[in-house]
């Protein structure tokens, strides 16, 4: 096994522990918790992938950004009532059975295509070495518009959060 | 070199989590929290091919879902403190207004 493959293992195994452990908690503090480590893995594997701009949004954005706003509603929305009650809800066990049916339709899929995945003679395609300069340039070139609608996108979610989470409208 | 395989393979084990966690949870935020997750291996995905095939454009696909997913968050949360302060509850099945 060579260091990318030990690497590779190393965040998969921490981000799939990490996720379950998210889903099964009756905390939903130690929840948030685990999303983050779930986060951070999945950083690791991002930076693996020589997505070094990435790497650093997911961390600045997920970690920085999302999960401290999901911390404080958590904070402002705990019940410690809601520690002590059932925490699956009434179809857990049919709905379980149904989403593992999906994961292992999906995966006999890619095992039926896995000679299909790579483009022909695909040995000698690489990313570009500076890759965030590659990203502006892409971004600011050839996605401009749908770079606009995001930030429109930000503002009405911004201005909708504000009047959701507002007293009195 | 980590095969392409691979990835595709956490990205559905991280999905599969995701799924089962918006389904048989009744904690909102929790639920909110596995839809995080979910987008979260899509970008995976993406960005696994976007080095299996030497292009640019599937990371820049990813940087547009995570920006979707700071809008979703933001507005989901938002629905979750106002629903709290009418209903007193973050339990999806005591959301009820619509049932028959």
């Amino acid at each position: 096994m060579t260091a990318d493959k030990i690497l590779f293992a190393f965040f998969a195994v921490l981000a799939i522990a990490s996720a379950i452990l998210m889903v099964t908690r009756r905390n939903i503090v130690h929840g948030a918790v685990f999303l983050i480590t779930t986060l951070l893995a999945t950083a690791g594997i991002f930076l693996q992938l020589q997505a070094e701009f990435l790497f650093v949004v997911q961390i600045i954005l997920y970690v920085g950004g999302i999960m401290v706003l999901f911390v404080f509603v958590i904070m402002l929305v705990n019940l410690d009532v809601s520690l002590h009650m059932v925490q699956f809800n009434r179809q857990r066990f049919v709905a379980a059975a149904l989403s593992l049916a999906l994961g292992a339709q999906v995966f006999f899929a890619l095992w039926a295509g896995r000679n299909s995945l790579r483009l022909p003679g695909g040995a000698s395609l690489r990313l570009p070495a500076k890759n965030s300069e590659a990203i502006g340039d892409a971004l600011f070139r050839h996605y401009m518009l749908p770079f606009e609608i995001a930030s429109i996108l930000l503002l009405v979610a911004m201005i909708g959060a504000v009047v959701m989470a507002k007293r009195r409208v | 070199m980590v095969p392409l395989e691979a990835y595709l393979l956490l990205s559905l084990a991280l999905l599969t989590v995701g799924i089962v966690g918006v389904l048989t949870r009744r904690n909102v935020i929790i639920m909110l929290m596995s839809i995080e997750l979910i987008l979260n291996a899509v970008n995976i995905n993406l960005i696994a091919f976007s080095r299996s095939w030497g292009d640019v454009n599937g990371q820049i696909f990813a940087i547009f879902i995570i920006t979707d997913a700071a809008a979703e968050a933001a507005v989901g949360l938002g629905i979750i403190l106002a629903f709290f302060r009418n209903r007193e509850t973050v339990l999806s099945d005591e959301m009820d207004l619509l049932k028959w």
